[in-house]
């Protein structure tokens, strides 16, 4: 059973000080699978991450990581890991091939020339190769520390936002490597709060102030939520927004532009509204599926009152 | 389960280590610098030579000879004459208040004596208290009186002048017979720049890849916490090395220092003392948050290392509590140490205790240092 899980922990707790940041927190990642790891700032995402690779002791709690045991057999788990930190964290007074020849003897990882000098041929930074670490730009950083994290060939990846401030050219080929190594059977956690990319992932578990609130297949998510969408064009888009932001039965009101997705979980009310405003005005309303994006707008909505009517 | 120590990684870390410390401009220039300007600034403000000292001269004669005699003293410049006192109680008064630092008594009869060849005496009193200020003066004197001695003695009272000379000089020194703080001092420098910077160097290392986010990519792979303990400490031994070279370079031929002892109980001395403060260094860098803090509590730890080692203040003559927590500084057995060793002669049965002391005070920090560093985040 634990055999097909790349990843599996239940009841993860951390706390700092008085606050619980991690709470109870449960995750099965099957094995080659691409899971996403959603959630606003702050809920918790790094220090989860932190916990299953051994980084973080937690507070309570069991799991498994490659079918090892995350609170006693760390040093094995960590051999078959790659971790990417959310901050850049390679040695900015290091050359670019002395960083990955560095990761690369940590993990005594065997013809090490060979595959630092590849690695570097697929960055493309062959030429760059002697330049500092820290003066390379943003998106250059993270796409040097991806290749550092991978360098050892793990069966496992943790990605802490790994593409934030990486250019869409270089996002599209980091998700084309991802999907080439889940298809050999690597595992990836990967952190984001891109949409475009958790649609990419087969899995995803959405965190909100350390709970989790949802986890399943990537097109069953908004399914799952119980999401209707309305979606209207026409003029004074605008007043329109307002005015359905006060109406109770809207769930809530996304803009794009010039178009409105109006969702709400009672299918019923949400259709009343509809028929109101359009009987009213010349908009045009148009029963659409709801998105990704739609679900987890609302889920952050939604957490937010949780977490106030906890707090009380 | 627990990895064997792997030598491979050891050496990346070591590597790693010496690259930054290359490029670290500052920290290496530090490094160097700081103990060069440590052994200058304190040798030379200790074991100075100073010049122009107030002197007084009580004259009981006068005549061609003592005052070619007072003439050259002052022309040497070690003697700055402000006065003449006319009894000996008004020159022991300023010597105790510190007025003059030398009271020259030519006695009665001199020049009458000088000219039977009854080799009169003269007096140089001379307040010892600080022992450096006088001991150049005083040794200064001797080429003085050859001088006066050639040349007065060279006309009317040529014929006094073979073997044995006319008179003599008898320097009574004051308060501080021995006076050998300069030669005491240079070699106890040693145990404070290496407790300086190897405490300090170390401790900085360690925390700034706490500082900078890298101990979590370092921590995230399979590094056993004892690569990177000696991977990070190694390269500092080897500044310690350069450190002690160029410390028992500059001992011996600026403060002419001794060195009499066993170097290779010397060897053996110096590689411990550097050791213990490295694993200080790593103590200290698994309390202290940030750069800043390694920095100030480093430097918080040289305090009893000057004040309570015996450094600064002889360590038989502080009281009972200060030289209990005296005796638990690393610093208080080396000084122990490498003055037997270059200045008494010492080899490595004499210093065993020292030794020993050492590796007791060095397990504790180990052992509370490995225990508290941790290979987490939390
Ligand atoms: N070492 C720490 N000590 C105290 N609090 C911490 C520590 N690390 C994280 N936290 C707190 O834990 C909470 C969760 O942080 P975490 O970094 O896991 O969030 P995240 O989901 O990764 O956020 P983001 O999307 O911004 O990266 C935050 O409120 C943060 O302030
Ligand atoms: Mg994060």
């Amino acid at each position: 059973m634990t055999e097909e899980f790349a990843i599996s922990v239940k009841g993860l707790t951390k706390v700092f000080g008085d606050r619980t940041v991690v709470d109870h927190f449960d995750m099965e990642v099957p094995k080659g699978a691409i899971y996403g790891f959603l959630g606003p700032n702050g809920s918790g995402k790094t220090t989860t991450i932190r916990m299953m690779c051994g980084l973080l002791t937690p507070d309570g709690g069991t799991g498994q990581c490659l079918g090892l045991d995350i609170l006693s057999e760390q040093e094995a788990i960590k051999e078959n890991v790659g971790y990417m930190t959310q901050k850049f964290s390679l040695y900015e007074d290091l050359t670019i091939r002395e960083n990955l020849d560095f990761i690369a003897r940590m993990y005594r990882v065997p013809s090490r020339r060979e595959r630092v000098k590849q690695a570097l041929i697929d960055l493309g930074l062959s030429d760059r190769a002697n330049q500092l670490a820290g003066t390379l730009s943003g998106g250059w950083k993270q796409r040097l520390a991806l290749a550092a994290c991978m360098i050892h060939d793990p069966s496992l990846l943790l990605l802490d936002e790994p593409t934030a401030g990486v250019d869409p050219k270089a996002r599209r080929d980091f998700w084309d490597e991802i999907r080439r190594l889940s298809a050999k059977g690597v595992t990836v956690l990967v952190s984001t709060h891109y949409m475009d990319e958790a649609v990419q992932c087969d899995f995803i578990a959405y965190i909100a102030y350390g709970k989790k609130l949802i986890a399943g297949p990537a097109r069953d998510i908004p399914k799952m939520i119980g999401l209707h969408t309305w979606q209207v064009t026409g003029p004074d888009i605008g007043d329109l927004e307002m005015a359905l932001r006060s109406e109770p039965d809207v769930g809530q009101v996304a803009r794009f532009g010039q178009v409105l997705h109006v969702s709400g979980t009672d299918e019923k009310a949400l259709e009343a509204v509809a028929n109101r405003y359009r009987a009213k005005q010349s908009h045009k309303w148009m029963l659409k599926e709801a998105e990704l994006e739609e679900a987890f707008i609302y889920l952050m909505a939604g957490a937010t009152d949780n977490f106030l009517g906890a707090a009380k | 389960m627990s990895w064997p120590f792997s030598f491979a990684r050891f050496l990346a870390v070591l590597t790693k280590e010496f690259i930054q410390m290359r490029r670290d401009k500052v920290t290496f220039v530090m490094m160097i610098g700081v103990p060069i300007m440590q052994l200058l600034i304190f040798g030379y403000a200790i074991n100075s030579d100073p010049r122009n000292l107030p002197t007084l001269v009580e004259m009981a004669d006068e005549g061609p000879v003592s005052r070619a005699i007072l003439a050259s003293m002052d022309t040497s410049t070690y003697f700055d004459f402000e006065g003449v006192v006319t009894s000996p109680e008004e020159g022991e008064r300023a010597l105790r208040d510190g007025t003059a630092s030398f009271v020259v008594v030519i006695p009665d009869g001199f020049e009458r004596d000088v000219v039977r060849g009854l080799r009169p005496q003269i007096l140089l009193a001379a307040d010892a208290s600080d022992p450096a200020a006088a001991g150049g003066a005083v040794a200064a004197l001797s080429g003085i009186v050859d001088t006066v001695l050639s040349q007065t003695m060279s006309g009317a009272l040529a014929y006094t002048a073979p073997a044995p000379p006319p008179f003599g000089v008898v320097v009574h020194k004051f308060y501080n017979p021995e006076g050998k703080t300069s030669v005491n001092i240079v070699p106890g420098l040693l145990a404070v720049i290496l407790s300086l910077t190897m405490v300090m160097i170390t401790a900085v290392a360690i925390v700034r890849e706490r500082e900078k986010g890298t101990m979590e990519t370092l921590i995230a792979t399979p590094v056993r916490p004892f690569e990177v303990m000696t991977g990070k400490i190694m390269p500092y031994v080897l500044v310690g090395y350069v450190q002690t070279g160029v410390f028992l370079v500059v001992s011996r031929i600026l403060f002419g220092v001794p060195f009499v002892g066993s170097p290779f109980a010397f060897f053996v001395g110096f590689n411990l003392y550097i050791v213990v403060n490295l694993a200080l260094g790593f103590l200290i860098s698994t309390v202290a948050k940030s750069q800043m803090q390694a920095m100030q509590v480093s430097f918080f730890t040289l305090l009893p290392t000057i004040l309570l080692s015996g450094f600064m203040f002889p360590f038989a003559a502080m009281p009972n509590w200060a030289q209990t927590i005296g005796s638990v500084i690393p610093a208080t057995h080396f000084l122990r140490l490498i003055r037997k060793v270059m200045l008494k002669g010492a080899d490595l049965i004499d210093i065993a205790g020292d030794l020993t002391a050492i590796t007791l005070i060095m397990l504790v920090i180990v052992g509370v240092a490995l225990k508290r560093y941790r290979q987490t985040l939390d």
